[in-house]
């Protein structure tokens, strides 16, 4: 939890009983600290006096940490790192008191790793015949802004497991299967979800590996993901990403400080659950795609048919007839089919998500081609508003769908922050 | 079997809680000054710096002069271990730690890691200061001797049955006797495997000889005569001979195991590794990949591993109620998963490994990981 989505939240932008306290120096300076909440909390709310940042150091070039405890999660609205490693997993314990000791000590492992920690009593120095708590590969790295993100899938409701049928919110949907979804499901769903995202893999990959060990004989990993070259941003000073097709794509994705924004689309408000729901007050909704690239096939696609078919074009990333790549795209200029006009907001009721997603490549697929794409993740107050109406009108029309695939899927109500030390991942839910 | 790690047993009497588990970090003054043994390695020499020192807890300390990476065994007589630290890399320094009792030794530096090594003649003097132990412990270690022994003593007539089968030429006979032969063997590995020399005669698999060694020459033991009956289908006399030379080395075996070193924390290890062989060999259908009888070595690695557990627990759960209350469960839930692949229960006649599915072979991977991983938090238990 960083401290801009903190101050961005409700009640309201100038303090909400933060319990991280108010921002030190240091998190003022950097970008991915409170200096640009304060900015924009300055300017009511907006992001314009993020381009005043000239000066600072940018957050991933110092190995800083970012706050764990806050109102919501971090890995959300805070500023995106450049590596991912996501995993989901199966619960197998049935015992509803197991699962929240899982919980339990999955936090306090997180709060200790994203400030830079080894877990438990360490990598070395312990026991020389006990194999060590910690594994130890992170051993001397800083905390590379490691954020850990967890999210609950719909299976974890189901009835006759913990007892929470009562409590799943109405916006957890099972998704529907989207045309031209070719969905393996030993890479889709999930009981759990841990996104951990970091500047360093190394330290992204340690994370998910202590989080796995110590869920052994509770949780069983079922399938994960590395990732790297985000392929969106929420600092919008920022340029955007390239993806795996080499264009900017989600260039107009919400930012980690806008606030109205954030409030409007991603974070989860008390009308939205109510009654036995409330526990997602202050979460999200998370949407998580494999979405695989005929890389080799887009890459025999002529130049003027990429940029026909984003809409926007490969050098600057300008909407077709704009110049610059945030000026407001005129999507009737655009194809009719083309992917920016399809999944822009205005083609889509005003649909809006906050997108994270990384790139990955898994090797080859035993055809000589590159098992490449992207991994699309996406925050939103509702799915059903959100990702539901934008994903059906691209599965429908999207010219781009012929050289793209989603392959795997899954969805997770993400949860608040964690707020202090005595609070735990879904408190809220399971107490 | 596992051809490159001899590890249960080597941390024999490596004193728990010691702090010399950094020792590589410690400052050493001068050769022998600081009453640590001085081993300097090379790819043509292992220099000692002391023949004699007293008995008790003793440190080595290691530097490797030479261009290889090299290992280093303090050893028995007769070539049992009593420690070792392999991986020392040209350039770097390991400390080892161990207890050893007044006796004769070896001291064998390994450059390269192959061969039997360059060996030095030391003593252990006097009575030496050995670490007052929980009288609980030692029943435990008395206990667990015992059990080692007598599945050694159970294993001889079944081998016995095998090797009769294979002799008189009866491929189904043989077929039928081989899994049972292999449960005493099975259920006890890592102590077998602390004797270097039986564990590669007897249960090496083609792909763990070693570089040079000619499968139709060298691999000797049970795998061996697994493929010809189930692969060949046949019995020949090279298998009549080689089913004797099984038999005398598990008749070596049986008289060994005795004088295996056995600490609370080696059976703790060896319990853990029991898993280890589980995830590593039988999980992935490696071990009997011609009879597909890994469900038996399955279930015989799981019950050794309990026995140890069973015999450490009154300590562990002293030391951590929560983790024997962990094992405990685990051990129930996985009795429970593999009793559904055997028709009757007191018997070890299990499913073929073929018909094993690949959605139940990876539940049977999550029951080993959900036991194996407290199961390696024994040991710091057992010695809290």
């Amino acid at each position: 939890m960083s401290d801009e989505t903190n101050s961005s939240t409700s009640p309201g932008p100038e303090g909400d009983g933060n319990t991280t306290g108010a921002p030190s120096r240091r998190a003022v300076l950097g970008w991915g600290g409170a200096g640009l909440a304060l900015g924009a909390a300055a300017a009511g709310g907006t992001v314009a006096a993020l381009t005043s940042g000239t000066g600072t150091v940018p957050a991933g070039m110092t190995g800083e940490a970012v706050p764990f405890h806050g109102a919501h999660q971090a890995g959300i609205a805070s500023a995106v790192q450049d590596r991912l490693h996501f995993a989901a997993f199966d619960v197998k314990t049935k015992d509803r008191a197991e699962l929240v000791r899982l919980l339990q000590d999955w936090t306090r492992a997180a709060e200790r790793m994203t400030a830079g920690l080894p877990v438990g009593e360490g990598a070395v120095g312990g026991l020389p015949e006990a194999p060590p708590d910690d594994t130890g590969e992170a051993l001397g790295l800083k905390p590379n802004r490691l954020t850990l993100t967890v999210g609950f899938g719909p299976s974890l409701f189901a009835k006759g497991r913990f007892g929470l049928e009562d409590r799943r919110p109405e916006a957890l949907i099972d998704l529907e299967l989207f045309p031209g979804d070719n969905l393996d499901p030993v890479r889709s769903g999930g009981d759990l979800c841990v996104q951990a995202c970091a500047d360093d893999p190394q330290v992204a990959v340690h994370a998910i590996r202590q989080l796995a060990r110590i869920g052994f004989g509770k949780t069983v990993m079922r399938w994960s993901q590395l990732g790297f070259g985000k392929t969106s941003s929420t600092t919008p000073e920022e340029q955007t990403p390239r993806n795996m097709m080499g264009f900017k794509d989600g260039t107009r994705n919400i930012s980690g400080t806008d606030t109205a924004a954030l409030d409007k689309h991603v974070w989860v408000s008390a009308t939205d659950a109510p009654g036995a729901s409330s526990w997602m007050v202050g979460g999200s909704y998370l949407v998580a795609r494999r979405i695989r690239m005929n890389i080799e096939i887009w890459d025999r696609t002529p130049l003027q048919e990429q940029e026909d078919i984003f809409g926007r074009d490969k050098a600057e990333g300008a909407p077709v007839g704009k110049s610059k790549e945030r000026d407001e795209p005129f999507l009737k200029a655009m194809k009719p089919e083309a992917h920016v006009r399809l999944a822009h907001p205005d083609t889509n009721d005003g649909a809006t998500i906050l997108r994270r997603g990384y790139s990955f490549t898994d090797g080859t697929d035993g055809l000589g081609r590159l098992d490449a794409g992207l991994f699309f993740l996406a925050y939103q107050r509702d799915v059903r508003k959100g990702f539901v109406p934008i994903q059906r009108n691209l599965a429908k029309s999207d010219v781009l769908n012929e050289y793209i695939q989603h392959v795997g899927s899954a969805v997770f109500a993400v949860p608040p922050g964690v707020r202090d030390a005595d609070d735990w991942w879904g408190r809220a839910l399971l107490s | 079997m596992r051809p490159a790690r001899l590890s249960v047993l080597t941390a024999a009497a490596v004193a728990a809680a010691l702090t010399a588990v950094t020792g590589c970090a410690e400052k050493s003054d001068s050769a022998g000054g600081d009453g640590a043994i001085h081993v300097s390695a090379t790819d043509s020499a292992c220099e000692v710096s002391k023949k004699e020192f007293p008995a008790g807890k003793a440190t080595i300390e290691v530097e490797n002069k030479g261009s290889k990476v090299t290992e280093v065994y303090v050893l028995f007589p007769d070539g049992r271990i009593v420690t070792e630290r392999e991986n020392i890399g040209p350039g770097t320094k390991a400390s080892i730690t161990a207890e050893i009792k007044a006796g004769d030794y070896e001291i064998a530096c390994k450059p390269g890691m192959t061969g039997d090594g360059i060996k030095q003649q030391v003593k252990a003097t006097g009575k030496g200061s050995t670490e007052k132990r929980d009288p609980a412990l030692d029943a435990a270690v008395a206990a667990y001797r015992t059990y080692v022994q007598q599945q050694a003593d159970e294993t001889l007539p079944k081998a016995q049955a095998f090797v009769d089968a294979v002799k008189a030429g009866d491929v189904e006979a043989a077929k039928k006797a081989y899994a049972p032969s292999r449960i005493g063997w099975e259920r006890t590995e890592p102590v077998a495997e602390s004797f270097g020399d039986i564990d590669p005669k007897i249960d090496v698999r083609e792909d763990g000889l070693e570089a040079g060694q000619d499968p139709a020459k060298d691999w000797t033991g049970w795998h061996r005569l697994e493929k010809s009956l189930w692969a060949d289908n046949k019995i020949g006399d090279t298998e009549k001979k080689l089913a004797d030379t099984l038999m005398a080395d598990l008749t070596d075996w049986t008289k060994k195991i005795g004088t295996a070193e056995i600490t609370p924390t080696s059976m703790a290890n060896g319990a853990k590794e029991l898993l280890d062989e589980v995830a590593s060999g039988k999980v992935t259908g490696e071990e009997e990949r011609y009879s597909r009888t890994d469900l038996v070595d399955f279930k015989a690695n799981i019950e050794g591993a309990q026995k140890a557990y069973e015999l450490l627990k009154p300590v562990a759960a002293k030391n951590d109620p929560a983790l024997a209350g962990e094992l405990d469960k685990q051990f129930a839930a996985m009795t429970t998963l593999l009793d559904k692949y055997r028709a009757d229960k007191s018997g070890y006649d299990f499913q073929s490994y073929d018909t094993v599915k690949d959605d139940q072979r990876k539940e049977l991977s999550d029951a080993v990981s959900a036991l194996g991983e407290p199961l390696s938090k024994l040991a710091a238990a057992v010695v809290k």
